[in-house]
């Protein structure tokens, strides 16, 4: 059609432009990409190096916790976050990566490492499952969306109190490993940390790419992304999908270390609020938001769990919590942080500049 | 089996009015204020509890006890339209909206918790356990009570929404806020009051519950929004005949189904729910077009 | 690239309201074709059914002689037929290179040269890296302009573009339009704004009721008599409410 005329008039528009600066180019983060390289390896590193640190079971007990959450609050913004779709219903298929860990170890009588080898296997059922789940749940609206997920949520747990090869009300409990009670929890902080880093990796990657770029125009304006050509049923459910596979393996790795599965805890509705909450403190949508979220969060829950025996007073913290966090920084810790950090270099600039253009 | 299938229509229907009541409110709130009020479910069971309170320290009737229990539930609920869902604003203020009702939810659950215990508790009156025939089978005389009651106050409703100033108010605002606002309705008001009106049905919503359950505790609210989230939905979003037919219809399925199987009676709700997403994503009367969102 | 619009005898109602009623309209391949027509006329709804944003109650559309009724907008867009919004439509939270890289099929390096080059045609380009919600009104305009371009469309619809928008930047519209037009893009532009028609348009089509009352020649059509009555007696030119 007119790669000429467009080009005519780009060019035209560069010669006539006299002085200012050059081409801005790809969307970045507001920070210098060394200065980010250097923070992440000096979080991993402390990560890797935290079990030697502090050896003690309940300190790495913590550390598993947070970064099974880390994983999944990350594998819940990577759907949820990017798409603005929300999610309360991701318990299913953490529950559902428990108990086919649970049933798997059982019906194949399998010890020791070897129920290792049955994660593969949580994150296909936890992927399997948000096929169906999410064709049905992924073609209405926003808010109809929510419910239906929060509707499977239900009907999940009702069914792991009913059937018969979940074990009823008592559930199922796990072989018993007989690795020394000192480093006991260190192989599954471990898989847990690099369940972590991988999730945070894949979110990133995502974000970068195409793919990202459609769920997030998605969330903008979906209707306007479906006819600029974006093929939406098909990108949600493949977000839903990743999401649901990774949560899933979260919950076959957590059974085994916990050691014991049952329907009200591998199917918990104060987990999802959680995901929720994590994402939306850190930065709803970001790439280090989950992460800084269940980072602070999730050692702040069990602490306060262990402190009031009654589980009823971190439940009322944790929602007004929430609330705070909703009412008074509704974007999230990281971009309301980085947008003060922008404004402030700006006014800097600025400062140092009479000639720059003042911000629109 | 046929002869268990009469009472237990029966029952459905008139259980499922008091369900009706509680989603009316719910998809009221949807309807002028577009928000989903996940925390209805939990507002039920405090209204159970003032009943509960009134009732067993203060020795006031059930129904008498209304008349204290609804404007207290009216208050709550503008507190909490006030300090919670006003000051939300922005592109996500409806997915946020429903996330911090999600937080009340939890605040009034572990609330109860610790000044009730997990213990449940029942609802009782003289009436209570007494129970008349009709046509051969017993039903209990509460139920009917208590059928009445929420056909009363949904008539009410349905009185203020066509027939009063206030009710045009809300129905233009559930239709066009903008245009709304252009003629004059203080729809901020109108979203305080309607947030109101809808958690003060929960009141009586409550005390019939409380009264027809058999007995309840803080953990029953997951159960009830629940229910309520899965009415509300195939009913269609906003339209308040679709929230009666759908909790008459949904409460009568679950009473016969439990007849076969206790145990699954309650699935009911949900497969039915997803049945009739599939086919008709807006539910059985919803709006079609849903604002941007 | 360039194809001929046609709808014949397309219908469609809301409710009561019966929006387009026996609607029959010829946009000839190349040209510039303005559709005009008083508040509550269809225009919108004409658009919303060619490009598949609704479904027609009954009648036919084609492009380029292929029958497109009630594809998917998805389809329509694909096929070569990009349109703007009246109240303007962009991704807010996405910079504006992001919005136009979501229109493009292509490769990452191709498709960020093809968006700076459309940022340069339209003008905007220095605020490529900033959100496009941080945007004024009339830059807006540009940037769905933009990116409707990037998929490059045989056949463009606008909703009025000149909407509220300052006469500098209208002057810059109507040059772009103008130098698209000369390679051979179809355009079909609705409009309030006379001025811009009768300059812009080789053609003017006017609808009425939901039916187009009469079609030709700008100058032609400014005088029609029926053209006044369904304005309600208002002059052409004459600033009309939004619609």
């Amino acid at each position: 059609m007119t790669p000429s005329a467009v080009r005519q008039g780009a060019d035209r528009a560069v010669r006539s432009r006299r002085g200012r600066p050059g081409w801005p180019g790809w969307s970045g983060l507001p920070a210098r990409p060394l200065v980010i390289a250097a923070g992440v390896l000096a979080v991993v590193a402390a990560a890797v190096l935290f079990p030697v640190a502090f050896p003690s079971p309940v300190a790495t007990t913590y550390g598993f916790d947070t970064l099974i959450f880390v994983a999944c609050a990350s594998a819940w913004n990577l759907f949820s976050g990017y798409s603005g779709y929300l999610s309360l219903g991701h318990a299913v298929f953490f529950g559902s990566g428990v108990y086919a860990v649970a049933v798997g170890a059982q019906d194949w009588h399998l010890t020791g490492t070897a129920v290792f080898g049955l994660l593969p296997l949580a994150a296909a059922v936890g992927g399997g499952i948000a096929i169906p789940l999410g064709l049905v749940a992924l073609r209405v609206r926003r808010h109809t969306f929510v419910v239906i997920t929060i509707a499977f949520f239900f009907i999940f747990q009702l069914m792991a109190f009913n059937f018969a090869f979940t074990g009823g009300t008592s559930g199922l409990v796990a072989p018993i490993l007989n690795w020394s009670g000192a480093t006991y929890n260190n192989p599954f902080y471990y898989a847990a940390l690099l369940l972590a880093a991988v999730t945070v990796a894949v979110s990133w990657l995502i974000r970068r790419s195409r793919f990202g770029l459609h769920l997030r125009a998605i969330r903008d304006d979906e209707d306007r992304a479906r006819g600029l050509g974006v093929p939406a049923l098909r990108v949600k459910l493949a977000a839903f999908v990743l999401s649901g596979a990774i949560t899933g393996l979260a919950g076959g790795l957590w059974y085994y270390f916990i050691g014991a599965a049952a329907p009200q805890s591998a199917f918990d509705a104060l987990f999802d609020l959680s995901l929720a909450l994590m994402a939306f403190f850190g930065g709803l949508g970001t790439v280090a938001g989950p992460v800084l979220g269940a980072l602070v969060l999730e050692p702040s829950q069990q602490w306060l769990t262990a402190r009031f025996t009654s589980n009823y007073l971190s439940e009322i913290l944790l929602g007004a919590l929430f609330l705070v966090v909703i009412i008074f920084m509704p974007r999230g810790v990281l971009p309301t942080a980085s947008e003060r950090l922008a404004r402030w270099r700006a006014a800097w600039r600025r400062r140092g500049d009479p000639g720059a253009e003042p911000r629109p | 089996m046929a002869s268990q299938i009469y009472p237990a229509i029966a029952d459905g229907i008139l259980v499922g009015g008091v369900y009706a009541l509680m989603a009316v409110g719910l998809t009221l709130i949807f309807g002028v204020l577009d928000i989903i009020n996940v925390a209805q479910g939990i507002m039920v069971v405090i209204g159970g509890y003032l009943s509960y309170v009134l009732s067993v320290h203060l020795h006031i009737d059930l129904f008498l006890g209304l008349l204290i229990t609804v404007p207290v539930m009216f208050g709550l609920g503008l507190l909490i339209h006030t300090v919670v869902i006003r000051p939300l604003r922005g592109a996500e203020r409806t997915s946020m909206s429903l996330l911090a009702c999600f937080a009340v939810a939890i605040i009034g659950e572990g609330v109860l918790y610790a000044v009730f215990g997990a213990d449940s508790v029942t609802l009782n009156a003289s009436y209570v356990q007494s129970s008349f025939q009709i046509a051969g089978y017993y039903i209990t005389d509460i139920y009917l009570y208590c059928f009445l009651l929420a056909v009363a106050l949904v008539a009410g409703i349905y009185l203020l929404l066509y027939r009063s100033r206030f009710g045009r108010s809300v129905r233009a605002t559930m239709q066009d806020p903008v245009a709304a606002r252009l003629v004059g309705i203080d729809i901020n008001r109108v979203a305080a009051l309607t947030f109101g009106l809808g958690v003060a049905v929960t009141a009586a919503g409550g005390m019939a519950f409380g009264a027809t359950s058999g007995g309840f505790n803080p953990n029953s609210g997951y159960d009830l929004i629940s229910r309520l989230l899965a009415i509300v939905i195939l009913g269609g979003l906003g339209s308040i005949g679709g929230a009666l037919a759908a909790a008459v219809f949904m409460i009568t399925l679950e009473s016969v189904v439990d007849i076969w199987s206790p145990s699954w009676a309650v699935a009911v709700f949900y497969v039915a729910l997803v049945i009739v997403l599939t086919v008709r994503p807006a539910g059985l009367f919803g709006r079609a077009a849903v604002r941007a969102q | 690239m360039t194809a001929e619009l046609r709808t014949e005898g397309v219908a469609k109602a809301f409710g009561g309201v019966q929006a387009l009623d026996g609607c029959t309209l010829t946009v000839p391949a190349g040209s510039i074709t303005g559709l005009i027509g008083p508040n509550g006329s269809g225009k919108t709804t004409l658009f919303n059914v060619v490009t598949g944003y609704e479904r027609p109650d009954a009648g036919q559309v084609y492009l380029g002689g292929q029958r497109i009724t009630g594809a998917s907008a998805q389809r329509v867009f694909a096929l070569g037929l990009g349109r703007t919004f009246q109240l303007t439509r962009i991704f807010p939270r996405l910079t504006l290179v992001e919005n136009l890289l979501v229109a493009t099929g292509r490769s990452k390096a191709a498709g960020l040269t093809r968006a700076r080059e459309l940022l340069e045609f339209t003008g905007i380009a220095q605020h490529a890296s900033e959100l496009a919600g941080t945007l004024s009104y009339g830059q807006r305009k540009l940037l769905e302009l933009a990116t409707v371009l990037a998929a490059e469309p045989a056949v463009i619809l606008l909703d009025e573009p000149a909407g509220g928008v300052n006469p500098t930047l209208i002057q810059h519209l109507a040059a772009r339009i103008r130098d698209l037009n000369s390679q051979g893009t179809t355009f079909l532009i609705v409009e309030h704004n006379m001025e811009f028609v009768l300059g812009l348009c080789h053609q003017v089509a006017v609808l009425d009721y939901g039916t187009v009352v009469v079609a030709g020649p700008p100058e032609q059509v400014a005088s029609d008599p029926r053209v006044l009555d369904a304005y309600l007696g208002a002059a052409p030119g004459e600033e009309q409410d939004g619609e």
